[in-house]
Protein backbone atom coordinates (compact mmCIF):
# COMPACT_ATOMS: atom_id res chain seq x y z
CA UNK A 1 0.00 0.00 0.00
CA UNK A 2 2.34 2.70 1.09
CA UNK A 3 6.02 2.48 0.14
CA UNK A 4 8.91 4.79 1.73
CA UNK A 5 12.29 4.32 0.77
CA UNK A 6 15.24 5.85 2.33
CA UNK A 7 13.14 9.35 2.89
CA UNK A 8 15.48 11.83 4.17
CA UNK A 9 14.18 15.47 5.00
CA UNK A 10 16.82 18.28 5.84
CA UNK A 11 15.52 21.71 7.65
CA UNK A 12 18.70 23.64 6.68
CA UNK A 13 22.03 21.76 7.78
CA UNK A 14 19.34 19.90 10.78
CA UNK A 15 18.74 16.37 9.34
CA UNK A 16 14.86 15.82 10.74
CA UNK A 17 14.92 12.48 8.83
CA UNK A 18 17.66 10.48 7.93
CA UNK A 19 17.41 7.15 5.44
CA UNK A 20 13.82 6.25 6.51
CA UNK A 21 12.50 3.12 5.08
CA UNK A 22 9.38 1.16 5.49
CA UNK A 23 6.25 -0.50 4.03
CA UNK A 24 2.79 -0.54 5.48
CA UNK A 25 0.56 -3.07 3.68
CA UNK A 26 -3.11 -2.71 3.42
CA UNK A 27 -5.73 -2.36 6.50
CA UNK A 28 -2.43 -2.24 8.74
CA UNK A 29 -2.52 0.05 12.29
CA UNK A 30 0.67 1.14 12.27
CA UNK A 31 2.64 3.54 15.38
CA UNK A 32 5.38 6.08 15.13
CA UNK A 33 6.99 6.11 18.08
CA UNK A 34 9.99 8.35 19.14
CA UNK A 35 11.03 10.50 22.20
CA UNK A 36 10.18 14.48 21.16
CA UNK A 37 11.81 15.92 18.10
CA UNK A 38 13.16 12.20 16.39
CA UNK A 39 11.12 13.37 13.40
CA UNK A 40 7.50 11.76 14.01
CA UNK A 41 6.28 14.75 12.93
CA UNK A 42 7.94 15.56 9.76
CA UNK A 43 7.31 12.07 8.16
CA UNK A 44 4.08 12.29 8.22
CA UNK A 45 4.54 15.65 6.73
CA UNK A 46 6.30 14.25 4.02
CA UNK A 47 4.10 11.51 3.79
CA UNK A 48 1.14 13.78 3.21
CA UNK A 49 2.56 15.80 0.81
CA UNK A 50 2.96 18.86 3.03
CA UNK A 51 6.66 18.68 2.97
CA UNK A 52 8.76 17.93 0.06
CA UNK A 53 11.65 15.31 0.82
CA UNK A 54 14.86 16.22 0.15
CA UNK A 55 15.63 13.07 -0.81
CA UNK A 56 14.44 9.20 -1.04
CA UNK A 57 11.10 8.45 -2.28
CA UNK A 58 7.10 7.72 -0.85
CA UNK A 59 4.69 5.42 -3.29
CA UNK A 60 1.06 4.97 -2.73
CA UNK A 61 -0.63 2.38 -4.33
CA UNK A 62 0.64 3.20 -7.59
CA UNK A 63 1.45 6.97 -7.45
CA UNK A 64 4.48 8.58 -6.75
CA UNK A 65 5.01 11.34 -4.16
CA UNK A 66 7.29 13.41 -6.90
CA UNK A 67 4.50 13.23 -10.10
CA UNK A 68 0.91 12.43 -8.67
CA UNK A 69 1.12 14.21 -5.27
CA UNK A 70 -2.56 15.38 -5.79
CA UNK A 71 -4.10 11.73 -6.53
CA UNK A 72 -2.19 10.50 -3.16
CA UNK A 73 -3.77 13.74 -1.33
CA UNK A 74 -7.33 12.14 -2.66
CA UNK A 75 -6.57 8.68 -1.21
CA UNK A 76 -5.39 10.16 2.02
CA UNK A 77 -7.24 11.66 5.53
CA UNK A 78 -4.87 14.00 7.76
CA UNK A 79 -5.32 15.35 11.27
CA UNK A 80 -2.12 17.30 11.83
CA UNK A 81 -0.70 17.69 15.52
CA UNK A 82 -3.30 20.08 17.72
CA UNK A 83 -6.05 19.83 15.07
CA UNK A 84 -5.12 23.62 13.54
CA UNK A 85 -8.16 24.52 12.09
CA UNK A 86 -10.02 27.96 10.91
CA UNK A 87 -11.17 28.58 14.46
CA UNK A 88 -13.93 31.60 13.08
CA UNK A 89 -15.96 28.74 11.54
CA UNK A 90 -18.93 26.81 12.64
CA UNK A 91 -18.17 23.49 12.93
CA UNK A 92 -21.04 22.36 10.48
CA UNK A 93 -19.91 24.64 7.91
CA UNK A 94 -16.24 23.63 8.12
CA UNK A 95 -17.31 20.02 7.48
CA UNK A 96 -19.57 21.36 4.31
CA UNK A 97 -16.10 23.16 3.28
CA UNK A 98 -14.11 20.36 3.50
CA UNK A 99 -16.62 17.83 1.84
CA UNK A 100 -17.00 20.60 -1.02
CA UNK A 101 -13.10 20.94 -1.35
CA UNK A 102 -12.62 16.87 -1.46
CA UNK A 103 -15.71 16.60 -4.32
CA UNK A 104 -18.41 14.62 -2.42
CA UNK A 105 -21.86 15.05 -4.41
CA UNK A 106 -23.71 17.15 -2.96
CA UNK A 107 -26.45 14.79 -2.76
CA UNK A 108 -24.52 12.72 -0.47
CA UNK A 109 -22.91 15.42 1.29
CA UNK A 110 -25.66 16.01 4.21
CA UNK A 111 -25.88 12.35 5.25
CA UNK A 112 -21.90 11.94 5.34
CA UNK A 113 -21.83 14.85 7.53
CA UNK A 114 -24.38 13.30 9.56
CA UNK A 115 -22.80 9.82 9.69
CA UNK A 116 -19.69 11.61 10.79
CA UNK A 117 -21.38 13.63 13.50
CA UNK A 118 -22.45 10.79 14.86
CA UNK A 119 -19.04 8.54 14.09
CA UNK A 120 -17.13 11.46 16.48
CA UNK A 121 -19.86 11.87 18.61
CA UNK A 122 -19.91 15.80 18.00
CA UNK A 123 -23.43 16.07 17.32
CA UNK A 124 -24.22 18.60 20.12
CA UNK A 125 -21.18 21.12 19.00
CA UNK A 126 -22.45 21.34 15.09
CA UNK A 127 -23.25 24.97 15.83
CA UNK A 128 -20.62 26.43 17.45
CA UNK A 129 -17.68 27.93 16.32
CA UNK A 130 -14.69 25.87 16.29
CA UNK A 131 -12.35 28.18 19.28
CA UNK A 132 -15.59 27.46 21.58
CA UNK A 133 -14.64 24.31 21.77
CA UNK A 134 -12.49 22.37 24.05
CA UNK A 135 -9.42 20.65 23.26
CA UNK A 136 -11.24 16.77 22.77
CA UNK A 137 -13.93 18.09 20.63
CA UNK A 138 -11.56 19.69 18.45
CA UNK A 139 -9.56 16.96 18.41
CA UNK A 140 -12.43 15.17 16.85
CA UNK A 141 -13.59 17.28 14.63
CA UNK A 142 -10.52 17.28 12.79
CA UNK A 143 -11.18 13.55 12.57
CA UNK A 144 -13.78 13.96 11.14
CA UNK A 145 -12.35 16.02 8.84
CA UNK A 146 -9.94 13.49 8.10
CA UNK A 147 -12.48 11.17 7.70
CA UNK A 148 -14.43 12.60 5.04
CA UNK A 149 -13.97 11.04 2.14
CA UNK A 150 -14.00 7.89 3.54
CA UNK A 151 -9.96 7.80 2.62
CA UNK A 152 -8.07 4.65 2.25
CA UNK A 153 -5.28 5.83 4.45
CA UNK A 154 -5.83 7.77 7.54
CA UNK A 155 -2.47 9.77 8.98
CA UNK A 156 -3.25 11.08 12.42
CA UNK A 157 -0.28 12.90 14.13
CA UNK A 158 -0.69 12.44 17.91
CA UNK A 159 -4.50 12.05 17.99
CA UNK A 160 -4.56 11.34 21.71
CA UNK A 161 -2.16 14.56 22.78
CA UNK A 162 -4.09 16.93 25.47
CA UNK A 163 -6.73 14.81 25.85
CA UNK A 164 -8.49 13.25 29.18
CA UNK A 165 -8.38 10.02 29.97
CA UNK A 166 -12.12 9.23 28.91
CA UNK A 167 -11.79 11.13 25.73
CA UNK A 168 -8.36 9.39 24.67
CA UNK A 169 -10.29 5.86 25.39
CA UNK A 170 -12.88 7.31 23.14
CA UNK A 171 -10.88 8.21 20.38
CA UNK A 172 -8.70 5.08 20.34
CA UNK A 173 -11.49 3.27 20.52
CA UNK A 174 -12.59 4.92 16.91
CA UNK A 175 -9.61 4.79 15.38
CA UNK A 176 -9.65 0.58 16.22
CA UNK A 177 -13.18 0.91 14.50
CA UNK A 178 -11.69 2.91 11.39
CA UNK A 179 -8.55 0.69 11.67
CA UNK A 180 -11.01 -2.50 10.90
CA UNK A 181 -11.38 -1.24 7.02
CA UNK A 182 -8.09 1.14 6.56
CA UNK A 183 -4.63 1.81 7.17
CA UNK A 184 -4.36 3.67 9.98
CA UNK A 185 -0.72 5.47 10.63
CA UNK A 186 -0.43 7.12 13.80
CA UNK A 187 2.45 9.01 15.87
CA UNK A 188 2.48 9.25 19.39
CA UNK A 189 4.66 8.76 21.87
CA UNK A 190 2.41 7.13 25.00
CA UNK A 191 3.26 3.92 24.30
CA UNK A 192 0.69 2.42 25.77
CA UNK A 193 -1.48 3.78 23.16
CA UNK A 194 0.65 2.47 20.29
CA UNK A 195 0.66 -1.10 22.79
CA UNK A 196 -3.29 -0.87 22.46
CA UNK A 197 -4.02 0.18 18.69
CA UNK A 198 -1.04 -0.98 16.67
CA UNK A 199 -0.76 -3.72 14.86
CA UNK A 200 2.86 -2.88 13.98
CA UNK A 201 4.70 0.01 15.85
CA UNK A 202 7.67 1.71 14.32
CA UNK A 203 10.56 3.34 16.94
CA UNK A 204 12.37 6.45 15.19
CA UNK A 205 15.23 8.39 16.91
CA UNK A 206 16.74 10.90 15.50
CA UNK A 207 15.57 10.58 12.93
CA UNK A 208 16.35 6.78 12.24
CA UNK A 209 14.34 3.92 12.62
CA UNK A 210 15.45 1.68 15.12
CA UNK A 211 12.87 -0.58 15.38
CA UNK A 212 10.06 -1.48 13.02
CA UNK A 213 8.63 -4.91 14.11
CA UNK A 214 4.83 -6.16 14.94
CA UNK A 215 3.75 -5.07 18.19
CA UNK A 216 3.57 -8.85 19.53
CA UNK A 217 7.24 -9.43 18.08
CA UNK A 218 8.26 -6.52 19.70
CA UNK A 219 6.40 -7.34 23.06
CA UNK A 220 8.01 -11.05 23.05
CA UNK A 221 11.38 -9.52 22.23
CA UNK A 222 11.19 -7.12 25.34
CA UNK A 223 10.34 -9.96 27.74
CA UNK A 224 13.25 -11.38 26.93
CA UNK A 225 14.47 -10.84 30.55
CA UNK A 226 11.92 -10.53 33.38
CA UNK A 227 12.14 -9.64 36.79
CA UNK A 228 10.50 -11.04 40.05
CA UNK A 229 9.67 -9.20 42.62
CA UNK A 230 9.44 -10.78 46.57
CA UNK A 231 9.00 -9.89 49.59
CA UNK A 232 9.61 -12.31 52.58
CA UNK A 233 9.50 -12.56 56.11
CA UNK A 234 11.19 -14.04 58.74
CA UNK A 235 14.38 -14.73 56.16
CA UNK A 236 18.28 -14.19 55.63
CA UNK A 237 19.48 -12.87 52.53
CA UNK A 238 22.49 -15.64 52.19
CA UNK A 239 20.06 -18.79 52.71
CA UNK A 240 17.22 -17.55 50.24
CA UNK A 241 20.06 -17.16 47.80
CA UNK A 242 21.32 -20.35 48.59
CA UNK A 243 17.81 -22.14 47.70
CA UNK A 244 16.62 -20.03 45.01
CA UNK A 245 19.61 -20.21 42.86
CA UNK A 246 18.89 -23.83 42.58
CA UNK A 247 15.65 -22.90 40.26
CA UNK A 248 16.92 -22.69 36.71
CA UNK A 249 16.60 -19.38 35.03
CA UNK A 250 17.62 -17.22 37.88
CA UNK A 251 20.32 -15.23 37.21
CA UNK A 252 20.51 -12.33 39.82
CA UNK A 253 19.25 -12.02 42.75
CA UNK A 254 19.47 -8.76 43.92
CA UNK A 255 18.20 -6.91 47.67
CA UNK A 256 16.14 -4.05 47.48
CA UNK A 257 15.71 -3.38 51.32
CA UNK A 258 15.27 -4.87 54.51
CA UNK A 259 13.26 -3.32 56.88
CA UNK A 260 12.29 -4.78 59.74
CA UNK A 261 12.70 -8.07 58.67
CA UNK A 262 11.35 -8.23 55.43
CA UNK A 263 13.64 -8.65 52.69
CA UNK A 264 12.48 -7.00 49.31
CA UNK A 265 14.07 -8.78 46.94
CA UNK A 266 14.43 -8.89 42.61
CA UNK A 267 15.19 -11.52 40.92
CA UNK A 268 16.01 -11.46 37.28
CA UNK A 269 15.62 -14.33 34.95
CA UNK A 270 16.70 -15.45 31.88
CA UNK A 271 14.00 -17.35 30.15
CA UNK A 272 10.68 -16.29 28.77
CA UNK A 273 8.86 -19.01 31.35
CA UNK A 274 7.09 -18.47 34.42
CA UNK A 275 8.97 -19.72 37.14
CA UNK A 276 7.00 -18.34 39.68
CA UNK A 277 5.57 -21.70 40.47
CA UNK A 278 9.21 -22.87 41.22
CA UNK A 279 9.77 -20.15 43.30
CA UNK A 280 6.71 -20.86 45.68
CA UNK A 281 7.52 -24.34 45.76
CA UNK A 282 11.00 -23.43 47.51
CA UNK A 283 9.59 -20.78 49.64
CA UNK A 284 7.08 -23.37 50.85
CA UNK A 285 9.79 -25.81 52.26
CA UNK A 286 10.74 -23.12 54.22
CA UNK A 287 9.77 -20.99 57.20
CA UNK A 288 9.66 -17.93 55.40
CA UNK A 289 6.30 -15.89 55.08
CA UNK A 290 5.95 -14.91 51.61
CA UNK A 291 4.04 -11.75 51.74
CA UNK A 292 4.41 -10.68 47.63
CA UNK A 293 5.27 -11.19 44.92
CA UNK A 294 4.84 -10.15 41.56
CA UNK A 295 6.33 -10.45 37.92
CA UNK A 296 6.90 -7.45 36.44
CA UNK A 297 5.77 -7.40 33.20
CA UNK A 298 8.71 -5.99 30.93
CA UNK A 299 6.77 -4.04 27.98
CA UNK A 300 7.19 -1.50 25.15
CA UNK A 301 8.96 1.09 27.63
CA UNK A 302 12.06 -0.79 28.49
CA UNK A 303 12.83 -1.06 24.85
CA UNK A 304 11.23 1.80 23.99
CA UNK A 305 13.96 3.47 26.36
CA UNK A 306 16.80 0.95 25.56
CA UNK A 307 16.68 1.85 21.85
CA UNK A 308 16.04 5.85 22.59
CA UNK A 309 18.45 6.21 25.21
CA UNK A 310 20.68 9.36 24.94
CA UNK A 311 24.58 7.48 23.47
CA UNK B 1 -10.81 24.83 -10.09
CA UNK B 2 -13.53 24.15 -8.82
CA UNK B 3 -11.81 23.73 -5.40
CA UNK B 4 -10.60 27.67 -5.81
CA UNK B 5 -13.86 28.66 -5.74
CA UNK B 6 -14.90 26.85 -2.18
CA UNK B 7 -11.38 28.13 -1.06
CA UNK B 8 -13.09 31.43 -2.25
CA UNK B 9 -16.31 31.22 -0.82
CA UNK B 10 -14.50 30.29 2.50
CA UNK B 11 -12.72 33.54 2.71
CA UNK B 12 -15.26 35.84 1.51
CA UNK B 13 -17.55 34.30 4.13
CA UNK B 14 -14.51 34.88 6.61
CA UNK B 15 -14.30 38.55 6.01
CA UNK B 16 -17.96 39.09 6.86
CA UNK B 17 -18.11 37.06 9.81
CA UNK B 18 -15.29 38.90 11.91
CA UNK B 19 -15.64 42.46 12.48
CA UNK B 20 -12.54 43.60 10.55
CA UNK B 21 -14.35 43.92 7.38
CA UNK B 22 -16.74 46.01 8.81
CA UNK B 23 -13.94 48.17 10.05
CA UNK B 24 -12.00 48.65 7.29
CA UNK B 25 -15.15 49.25 5.02
CA UNK B 26 -16.40 52.25 7.69
CA UNK B 27 -12.75 53.28 7.50
CA UNK B 28 -12.85 53.62 3.91
CA UNK B 29 -16.22 55.19 3.54
CA UNK B 30 -15.22 58.04 6.57
CA UNK B 31 -12.06 58.90 4.52
CA UNK B 32 -13.24 59.19 1.17
CA UNK B 33 -16.45 60.57 1.91
CA UNK B 34 -14.57 62.71 3.72
CA UNK B 35 -12.31 63.91 1.30
CA UNK B 36 -14.35 64.35 -1.28
CA UNK B 37 -17.41 66.02 -0.04
CA UNK B 38 -15.33 68.54 2.12
CA UNK B 39 -13.95 70.49 -0.97
CA UNK B 40 -16.77 68.75 -3.19
CA UNK B 41 -19.37 72.02 -3.15
CA UNK B 42 -16.05 74.67 -3.11
CA UNK B 43 -15.09 73.58 -6.35
CA UNK B 44 -19.09 73.09 -7.39
CA UNK B 45 -18.27 70.68 -10.19
CA UNK B 46 -20.24 67.36 -10.87
CA UNK B 47 -17.79 65.17 -11.13
CA UNK B 48 -15.75 62.39 -9.22
CA UNK B 49 -12.51 63.52 -9.91
CA UNK B 50 -11.39 64.39 -6.25
CA UNK B 51 -12.85 61.21 -5.38
CA UNK B 52 -11.12 58.64 -7.86
CA UNK B 53 -7.71 60.74 -7.78
CA UNK B 54 -7.49 59.88 -3.64
CA UNK B 55 -8.43 56.02 -4.45
CA UNK B 56 -4.94 54.96 -5.31
CA UNK B 57 -3.30 56.52 -1.87
CA UNK B 58 -6.11 55.32 0.35
CA UNK B 59 -6.06 51.29 -1.20
CA UNK B 60 -2.38 51.31 -0.58
CA UNK B 61 -3.39 51.53 2.95
CA UNK B 62 -6.56 49.56 2.92
CA UNK B 63 -5.97 46.73 0.66
CA UNK B 64 -2.33 45.30 2.47
CA UNK B 65 -5.27 45.50 5.21
CA UNK B 66 -7.39 43.30 3.83
CA UNK B 67 -5.39 40.92 2.62
CA UNK B 68 -2.48 40.68 5.31
CA UNK B 69 -4.26 37.77 7.16
CA UNK B 70 -5.00 35.32 4.19
CA UNK B 71 -1.99 33.58 3.97
CA UNK B 72 -0.14 34.99 7.53
CA UNK B 73 -3.04 33.29 9.81
CA UNK B 74 -3.40 30.19 8.02
CA UNK B 75 0.53 29.86 9.00
CA UNK B 76 0.63 31.29 12.42
CA UNK B 77 -2.59 29.03 13.25
CA UNK B 78 -1.55 25.46 11.40
CA UNK B 79 -4.42 25.70 9.27
CA UNK B 80 -2.35 25.97 6.00
CA UNK B 81 -1.39 22.33 7.17
CA UNK B 82 -4.77 21.12 6.96
CA UNK B 83 -5.55 22.92 4.07
CA UNK B 84 -2.65 22.01 1.87
CA UNK B 85 -3.27 18.26 2.74
CA UNK B 86 -6.24 18.36 0.87
CA UNK B 87 -6.53 17.59 -2.55
CA UNK B 88 -5.92 21.04 -3.74
CA UNK B 89 -2.97 22.68 -5.50
CA UNK B 90 -1.48 25.93 -5.08
CA UNK B 91 -2.89 27.54 -8.07
CA UNK B 92 -6.09 26.93 -6.35
CA UNK B 93 -5.00 28.06 -3.23
CA UNK B 94 -3.81 31.43 -4.44
CA UNK B 95 -6.04 31.96 -7.04
CA UNK B 96 -8.69 31.42 -4.16
CA UNK B 97 -7.89 34.03 -1.85
CA UNK B 98 -7.00 36.42 -4.53
CA UNK B 99 -10.39 36.35 -5.85
CA UNK B 100 -11.80 36.66 -2.22
CA UNK B 101 -10.10 39.66 -1.92
CA UNK B 102 -10.69 41.28 -5.28
CA UNK B 103 -14.49 40.66 -4.10
CA UNK B 104 -14.01 42.15 -0.93
CA UNK B 105 -13.10 45.19 -2.29
CA UNK B 106 -15.41 45.32 -4.92
CA UNK B 107 -18.41 44.76 -2.03
CA UNK B 108 -16.48 48.01 -0.15
CA UNK B 109 -16.89 50.41 -3.39
CA UNK B 110 -20.50 49.36 -3.65
CA UNK B 111 -21.44 51.96 -1.20
CA UNK B 112 -19.96 54.41 -2.35
CA UNK B 113 -22.23 54.02 -5.72
CA UNK B 114 -23.94 56.85 -3.41
CA UNK B 115 -21.78 59.98 -4.64
CA UNK B 116 -22.09 59.07 -8.31
CA UNK B 117 -25.80 58.74 -7.82
CA UNK B 118 -25.90 62.05 -5.19
CA UNK B 119 -23.93 63.72 -7.81
CA UNK B 120 -25.74 62.85 -10.49
CA UNK B 121 -28.60 63.92 -8.86
CA UNK B 122 -27.25 67.47 -7.91
CA UNK B 123 -25.58 68.54 -11.82
CA UNK B 124 -24.62 67.13 -15.35
CA UNK B 125 -22.81 64.21 -14.17
CA UNK B 126 -20.39 62.89 -17.35
CA UNK B 127 -20.73 59.07 -16.54
CA UNK B 128 -17.74 57.83 -18.73
CA UNK B 129 -15.20 59.06 -16.69
CA UNK B 130 -17.22 57.27 -13.59
CA UNK B 131 -17.63 54.02 -15.13
CA UNK B 132 -13.76 54.47 -16.25
CA UNK B 133 -12.78 54.71 -12.34
CA UNK B 134 -14.68 52.51 -11.21
CA UNK B 135 -13.37 49.87 -13.61
CA UNK B 136 -9.93 51.26 -12.68
CA UNK B 137 -10.56 50.96 -8.83
CA UNK B 138 -10.88 47.13 -9.71
CA UNK B 139 -8.00 46.80 -11.58
CA UNK B 140 -6.33 48.43 -9.14
CA UNK B 141 -7.59 46.53 -6.30
CA UNK B 142 -6.45 43.77 -7.98
CA UNK B 143 -3.03 44.61 -8.71
CA UNK B 144 -2.75 45.71 -4.81
CA UNK B 145 -4.75 42.39 -3.82
CA UNK B 146 -1.53 40.38 -4.98
CA UNK B 147 1.16 42.66 -4.00
CA UNK B 148 -0.67 42.21 -0.36
CA UNK B 149 -1.26 38.10 -1.37
CA UNK B 150 2.32 37.73 -1.79
CA UNK B 151 3.72 39.91 1.19
CA UNK B 152 1.34 38.04 3.44
CA UNK B 153 2.69 34.54 1.99
CA UNK B 154 6.13 35.64 3.14
CA UNK B 155 5.42 35.54 7.05
CA UNK B 156 3.28 34.63 9.78
CA UNK B 157 2.94 37.70 11.31
CA UNK B 158 -0.01 40.23 9.90
CA UNK B 159 1.78 43.09 10.99
CA UNK B 160 4.31 42.66 9.34
CA UNK B 161 2.12 41.64 6.34
CA UNK B 162 0.37 44.62 6.34
CA UNK B 163 3.00 46.91 7.03
CA UNK B 164 5.62 44.99 3.60
CA UNK B 165 2.09 44.76 1.88
CA UNK B 166 1.40 48.91 2.43
CA UNK B 167 5.38 49.72 1.73
CA UNK B 168 5.08 48.46 -1.87
CA UNK B 169 1.78 49.84 -2.61
CA UNK B 170 2.88 53.38 -1.42
CA UNK B 171 6.02 53.36 -3.27
CA UNK B 172 3.99 52.26 -6.85
CA UNK B 173 1.51 55.23 -5.93
CA UNK B 174 4.31 57.87 -5.09
CA UNK B 175 6.99 56.78 -7.88
CA UNK B 176 5.64 59.21 -10.38
CA UNK B 177 5.50 62.35 -8.27
CA UNK B 178 8.78 61.94 -6.89
CA UNK B 179 10.08 61.47 -10.59
CA UNK B 180 11.61 64.79 -10.48
CA UNK B 181 14.96 63.36 -8.54
CA UNK B 182 15.30 60.80 -11.12
CA UNK B 183 17.92 61.11 -13.60
CA UNK B 184 16.29 62.12 -17.11
CA UNK B 185 16.59 58.72 -19.25
CA UNK B 186 14.72 56.75 -16.86
CA UNK B 187 11.51 59.09 -16.81
CA UNK B 188 9.82 57.15 -18.63
CA UNK B 189 10.24 54.23 -17.03
CA UNK B 190 9.62 55.24 -13.86
CA UNK B 191 6.31 56.73 -15.25
CA UNK B 192 5.47 53.76 -16.62
CA UNK B 193 5.86 51.93 -12.84
CA UNK B 194 3.47 54.22 -11.42
CA UNK B 195 0.15 53.13 -9.94
CA UNK B 196 -0.94 56.57 -10.00
CA UNK B 197 -0.49 57.53 -13.64
CA UNK B 198 -2.09 54.28 -15.51
CA UNK B 199 -5.35 54.94 -12.59
CA UNK B 200 -5.73 58.51 -13.20
CA UNK B 201 -5.42 57.63 -17.23
CA UNK B 202 -8.33 54.97 -16.40
CA UNK B 203 -10.22 56.81 -14.54
CA UNK B 204 -10.74 59.73 -17.31
CA UNK B 205 -12.67 57.29 -19.05
CA UNK B 206 -9.94 57.02 -21.18
CA UNK B 207 -9.35 52.66 -21.71
CA UNK B 208 -5.73 51.92 -23.07
CA UNK B 209 -4.54 49.13 -23.20
CA UNK B 210 -1.53 49.71 -21.92
CA UNK B 211 -3.42 50.78 -18.37
CA UNK B 212 -4.99 47.41 -18.54
CA UNK B 213 -1.94 45.59 -19.42
CA UNK B 214 -0.09 47.50 -16.72
CA UNK B 215 -2.99 46.05 -13.87
CA UNK B 216 -2.67 42.92 -15.17
CA UNK B 217 0.98 42.77 -15.39
CA UNK B 218 1.50 44.07 -11.29
CA UNK B 219 -1.31 41.06 -10.82
CA UNK B 220 0.08 38.19 -12.22
CA UNK B 221 3.56 38.78 -10.88
CA UNK B 222 2.27 38.64 -7.44
CA UNK B 223 0.65 35.88 -7.82
CA UNK B 224 3.24 34.61 -9.30
CA UNK B 225 5.51 35.01 -6.83
CA UNK B 226 2.92 34.12 -4.18
CA UNK B 227 2.90 30.83 -5.93
CA UNK B 228 6.42 30.60 -5.73
CA UNK B 229 6.84 31.36 -1.84
CA UNK B 230 4.27 28.85 -1.47
CA UNK B 231 6.00 26.01 -3.53
CA UNK B 232 9.51 27.23 -1.98
CA UNK B 233 8.20 27.05 1.44
CA UNK B 234 7.89 23.05 1.84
Amino acid sequence: MIHVESLTKYYNDLCAVDQISFDISKGEIMGLLGPNGAGKTTTLQILTGFLRPTSGSIRVKDYSIDEDSLQIKKLLGYLPESAPLYHDMLVYDYLNYVANIRRIDSSKKISRIRHLADLCSIREVMHKTINELSKGFKQRVGLAHAMMDDPEILVLDEPTSGLDPNQIIEIRDIIKQIGKEKTVILSTHILSEAEATCDRIVIINKGKIVANDSTQALKQSASGNNLISISLQNAKLESVKQQLTSISGISDILQVSDDNGILNLELTCMSAADIRGDIYKKVRQTDWILLEMHQETQTLENIFRELTREN
Amino acid sequence: MRQAFFIFKREFRTYFVSPIAYIVISFFLLVTGWFFFTTFFLYNQANLRNFFSLLPIIFSFVVPAITMRLFSEEFNVGSYETLLTMPVTFLDVVLGKFMASVAFIAAMLVPTLAYPLTVGFLGQLDWGPVVGGYIGAILLGAAFSAIGLLSSSMTRNQIIAFITGMAICFCLVMIDKMLFFLPRFSLVFFQYLGADHHFQNISKGIIDSRDILYFLSISFIGLYGTHLVLQEKN
